[in-house]
């Protein structure tokens, strides 16, 4: 059986892409799908973290946390819609009419 | 493993946000049988849902149970929120009748986003378990990143709408990445089962526990708008229409203090000694960054952005000290923060509307002229938010910092005295444009009960709450000695096994 460090390591690498794609990226839909990494790795790090210790609750929060994910993409995919309809660009260094 | 204990389903603990659920069901099946013109009467349907919940929610005072198989938690401390955020929402609702319908809005999904939102704060402070502390959190975050960006006309709120949604939902990935390594270390998402296990030493200072412990203080602190992580809150509150940043700047606060209160300072109290340095780094940049950069500020919803990191810079200080004395306090706190900001947001409403004009502090000058008693009101809100006595703001100031101070955070309590009073300028910039400059001759126009009487209970609440302080304190020492309470037993019973 594979250890459950490889698995936490696994979790702990995805969720460092999808923070460096965050930080680093300019293209809107490429920033949400980053967060939707870091949403899945940890999806993976409750369900190894579950399978390890025997008990259920790891895998049932993956339920809730795909539930959520899936709720934020369509909302978040909405507001990005809306915000393309005003500007016609989805590049976030151009969103800047609220700046002081 | 631990041994099941019977299960409790107690249904009075889920009446209250039950009812707010409900409501914005119906409201929702109502509004969609409506046309445009008739739709904003489903307002009223929210008004009445709120005020049922917030009646309802005195049923669950006076029990100490943890029900749902430990998922929610029915105290005093839960019926202190289940009371205060359904009146927050419902006074946010009575100012937002003729808004909505002077932007445009779509009323039904706008109030049942509002109903939305609420459902998922009172959940938050009522969660006995990080999974239903994280589900209340996302229900009340997901409707307001929609309600931000509802003027899909305005490329403001549209803006606006964004930048909440993708550092939301960043700052989201990092609790429930904490979340999880809470979990891996403590073997359970309870809260009452964590609190048991960090209290044996050697699993209070593994890695999982220390790293999970700052990954959910990172997500809470984006959601109370700390600092460093408050970066999306000037854009979300300015570009947001005015009702909505609202409810943005009371009620989430509102949840979200509610969870992380409950969290930290009752639950994690062991970890006492890792979680304070860095709450007290949080409140002192909160502090410093809030207020000078409010300084700066042309716009007053800006300025109350600024301002409202600032608060939430105040009551980390109280969180920093971590005492229990400290608890009432702060809910203290939160009652007169919550009652000031809902009547400048008001205010800011009704100039909005019957000026037809923005929010810059030059639509402001004159103010006392041409709306006297509009003035009058937005000075006491103003008074009350800088800290001057007898208003509500001066005596939950007063206390938290008394508590931090005998708890030997000098130096945090003084960093927290100097910035009350640079706060002090940029409150009363806003009373000088409306007493002493000169603005246009203004025709006042269409008089909205609702929105007076929104005003009204904002203002009377900020008056009494500070003037008659004492039934204000006892019910928020009662409620934090409640939460504290519920621990108590469970741990007993560990301890004589």
């Amino acid at each position: 059986m594979t250890p459950i460090n490889y698995y936490l390591g696994l979790g702990a690498l995805l969720f460092a892409i999808g923070t460096v794609g965050v930080l680093i990226r300019r293209n809107l839909i490429v920033v949400f799908m980053s967060i939707e990494l870091m949403l899945n790795a940890v999806n993976l790090t409750f369900i190894a973290l579950g399978r390890a210790m025997g008990s259920a609750d790891g895998q049932v929060i993956v339920f809730f946390v795909m539930i959520v994910a899936g709720v934020e993409a369509a909302v978040g995919l909405g507001i990005i819609l809306a915000a393309f309809r005003n500007r016609l660009t989805v590049n976030a260094d151009e969103f800047n009419l609220l700046r002081w | 493993m631990q041994a099941l204990g019977p299960l409790i389903l107690s249904w009075r603990s889920v009446l209250a946000p039950g009812i707010v659920a409900l409501t914005a069901v119906v409201t929702m099946l109502v509004g969609s049988g409506l046309s445009e013109d008739e739709s904003e009467s489903v307002g009223w349907i929210a008004l009445t849902g709120l005020v049922a919940a917030a009646i309802a929610s005195l049923a669950a005072s006076g029990d100490h149970i943890v029900t749902f198989g430990g998922s929610l938690i029915i105290d005093d401390y839960t019926a202190f929120f289940y009371l205060l955020i359904p009146v927050c929402s419902a006074v946010v609702v009575l100012f937002s009748f003729d808004y909505v319908a002077a932007l445009g809005l779509p009323a039904t999904e706008y109030y049942a986003l509002l109903l939305f939102a609420t459902t998922g704060m009172m959940l938050m402070a009522g969660a006995g378990d990080l999974i239903v502390m994280f589900l209340g959190l996302e229900t009340m975050s997901i409707s307001a990143y929609v309600m931000a960006a509802m003027a899909q006309r305005d490329p403001k709120s549209s803006e606006a709408g964004l930048k909440y949604f993708l550092l939301g939902a960043f700052s989201t990935g990092f609790l429930l990445y904490g979340i999880a390594l809470l979990y891996g270390a403590t073997g359970s998402i309870k809260l009452e089962a964590v609190a048991q296990m960090v209290r044996k030493h050697s699993i209070a200072l593994s890695p999982f526990v220390l790293l999970g412990l700052g990954l959910i203080l990172v997500g809470f602190g984006f959601k109370v708008a700390a600092a460093p992580f408050h970066v999306w809150t000037p854009d979300a509150y300015e570009g947001a229409p005015t009702s909505v940043t609202a409810l943005m700047a009371v009620g989430i606060k509102l949840g979200a203090f509610a969870g992380f209160i409950r969290v930290l300072l009752i639950y994690l109290a062991p970890l006492h000694a890792q979680w304070s340095g860095v709450l007290w780094a949080l409140a002192a940049l909160s502090m410093t960054v809030g207020n000078l950069a409010a300084l700066a500020q042309e716009n007053i919803k800006r300025m109350l952005a600024y301002s409202a990191i600032a608060h939430a810079g105040y009551i980390l200080v109280g969180m920093t000290a971590g005492r229990s004395e400290v608890g009432p306090a702060l809910l203290y706190y939160l009652l007169g923060y919550a009652f000031a900001n809902l009547g400048a947001f008001a205010v800011l409403v009704a100039v909005e509307q019957a000026q037809q004009s923005g929010t810059k502090l030059d639509d402001l000058s004159g103010l006392a002229r041409n709306h006297p008693m509009l003035a009058a009101a937005m000075a006491l809100f103003m008074l009350s938010l800088m800290g001057m006595p007898p208003l509500a703001g001066f005596v939950g100031k007063f206390y938290i910092f008394s508590v931090a101070l005998e708890s030997r955070y000098v130096w945090l309590v003084i960093i927290a005295t100097l910035n009350s009073v640079v706060s002090a300028y940029y409150y009363a910039r806003v009373i000088v444009a409306m007493y002493m400059r000169e603005g246009a001759e203004r025709q006042a126009q269409t008089r909205q009960p609702t929105l007076l009487f929104a005003l009204a209970v904002a203002a009377l609440a900020t008056v009494i709450i500070g003037l008659l302080p004492h039934p204000y304190i006892s019910a928020s020492s009662a409620a934090y000695a409640s939460a504290e309470q519920v621990l108590r037993p469970a741990t007993a019973a560990l301890q004589t096994k």
